[in-house]
């Protein structure tokens, strides 16, 4: 090997060493370059005034918080308790043992997962009140939005619960049934509780996702109290001709979402550690 | 009246057949072990006997209620049978004591208290009362597979089946288990036992019975099955068995 490494790890007249050095003072320097050029060409006083405006930012306080962050939560607990509901009842479908129930499970996860979740919003806003004129989901809006965001996330959190009921070995309902339980009763008792403990990091994911969709919820029409966070800065930012509460809101997005993605992250790392 | 009546059992996986024709009567009291290489059926006629598997031919009774009857209630059944397995199957998500309460409370309907009560008795007669609040994965194997007996014993079965229930066990870990399965065959309790501890079926057991290739090949007392087998299969594997280190590689495959 000795011998050997003068030759071969010469190439172009540079020793290894050499080379590594070149290409990695070749990568800074490019960086340097770039945010040389950025800071000499932005105009920063315009972009300050435009996206980091202080006062413009001061003046969407609290009504971003007590409306759109409100809402905005609201819209995401609601669309995740029927979503969680209804992905649990099509998991069950999913591996029930009835075909029809199968067939309507499975119909179901590849329709909601393949469309657009804006045109289920736009379905339930104003499809449904022109199909069924009168009819009104509890709520007005807040059904509405409820309903779109669980038909959507149903569909995702069935895949999910599905897999975690499989994840429960068989020996588990094999014992249950040998104690005399029912096989749904070993469902609910012994096989479900078990399956939510492995699935609770990729739900809480699901839950991340389901609070930037809420945004959607701007297309049923919502009135000035019932704005969520993106159509609240929508709204302030064309209002007042300036970019600055479209940031704001991402920032409010990024206070939520930055932990709960942290949490989803620790709860999977822990799971992982607490397997035998 | 048996404990347990097997008339032509038979059990087919597609087109393996797995049991040919088995035909069992187990009494009241009998402590049963059932011996074999593996392959030979001896777990898949355990699970047949609790319906864990559906038989394809023949019929089950246990207690005097025919389990092969389309028409049983089978969980009502399957409360009279105990069943251990070799991978002890405890529910992980609950605490020792909720194992052994789970199914009291769910299936018998007892209260709390009652449940509580018949489980710590249970603990305690496999020697674990101090292990009540522990989770599952804090118990070394042979302290799970006692928990398993513990929560089979509190829902009071006539009979009691154990799969193989030291086979996943560390060596030093087998004689607790075993010593409490003693302890129940002592009491009375009627067992069938798929093992492949020879000096347990050799002490315990009233009969023992040697299965080889999905039938019965002989049956009798342990003194005279295991001491002096008539057939050449259950010498040959009992020779196996009792002396691993004698076997020759040519023997091996006949």
């Amino acid at each position: 090997m000795a011998a050997g490494s003068g030759t071969a790890a010469r190439r172009g007249g540079m020793t290894r060493r050499q080379r590594r050095r070149l290409v990695l003072g070749g990568e800074y320097g490019i960086f340097v370059i770039a945010v040389v050029l950025l800071v000499a060409l932005a105009d920063w006083r315009s972009l300050h005034e435009n996206f980091f405006n202080w006062s413009v930012a001061k003046g969407l306080f609290p009504d971003i918080i007590t409306v759109g962050l409100r809402n905005t939560v609201l819209y995401t607990v609601t669309g995740f308790a029927l979503g969680l509901a209804g992905g649990l009842l099509l998991a069950l479908m999913r591996l029930s043992s009835v075909l029809p129930y199968r067939w309507f499970a499975m119909a179901y996860i590849e329709v909601f997962r393949g469309v657009p979740a804006l045109l289920i919003f736009i379905f339930v806003g104003t499809g449904i009140p022109l199909a069924f004129p009168g009819s009104n989901l509890p709520g007005g809006v807040y059904g509405q939005a409820a309903v779109a965001l669980g038909l959507v996330s149903a569909a995702y959190m069935a895949e999910t619960i599905r897999a975690g009921i499989e994840a429960v070995p068989r020996g588990q309902t094999e014992a249950a049934r040998s104690l005399g339980m029912s096989q749904s009763r070993a469902m609910r008792t012994i096989v479900v509780p078990q399956a939510f403990r492995v699935v609770i990091p990729p739900l809480t994911n699901e839950l991340v996702l389901l609070f930037k969709d809420s945004s959607l919820a701007l297309f049923i029409g919502v009135s000035l109290t019932q704005r969520e966070l993106t159509k609240f800065g929508r709204d302030l930012a064309s209002q007042q001709g300036n970019t600055t509460p479209i940031v704001v809101a991402g920032i409010c997005y990024l206070l939520i979402t930055i932990p709960l993605g942290y949490l989803a992250r620790r709860l999977e790392e822990r799971q992982k550690r607490g397997r035998r | 009246m048996s404990a347990i009546e097997v008339k032509g059992l038979r059990k087919t996986f597609g087109t393996l057949e797995v049991l040919r024709g088995i035909d069992l009567d187990i009494e009241s009291g009998e402590v049963v072990c059932v011996i074999g290489p593996s392959g030979s059926g001896k777990s898949t006629l355990l699970r047949c006997v609790n319906l864990l598997e559906q038989p394809t031919a023949g019929r089950i009774a246990v207690d005097g209620v025919e389990l092969t009857d389309p028409d049983v209630d089978i969980d009502a059944a399957r409360r009279r049978i105990g069943m251990v397995f070799q991978s002890f199957n405890l529910f992980p998500h609950l605490t020792v004591l909720g194992n052994v309460m789970v199914a009291q409370r769910k299936v018998l309907k007892r209260d709390k208290a009652e449940a509580e009560r018949v489980a710590r008795a249970n603990l305690e007669r496999v020697g674990l009362a101090d292990k009540v609040d522990a989770y599952p994965e804090k118990l070394s194997g042979g302290q799970q597979q006692r928990v398993a007996i513990a929560r089979a014993l509190a829902m009071d079965p006539s009979v009691m089946l154990f799969d193989e229930p030291t086979s996943a066990l560390d060596p030093e870990l087998v004689g607790d288990v075993l010593g409490v399965m003693r302890s129940l065959a002592d009491e009375g309790m009627t067992m069938v036992v798929v093992t492949h501890e020879m000096s347990f079926a050799r002490e315990v057991a009233d009969r023992v019975v040697f299965m080889d290739e999905g039938a019965v090949v002989e049956q009798g007392p342990p003194a005279r099955v295991i001491a002096s087998p008539e057939h050449a299969r259950t010498r040959t594997f009992l020779a196996r068995v009792l002396d691993p280190a004698a076997a020759r590689v040519g023997e091996l495959e006949d």
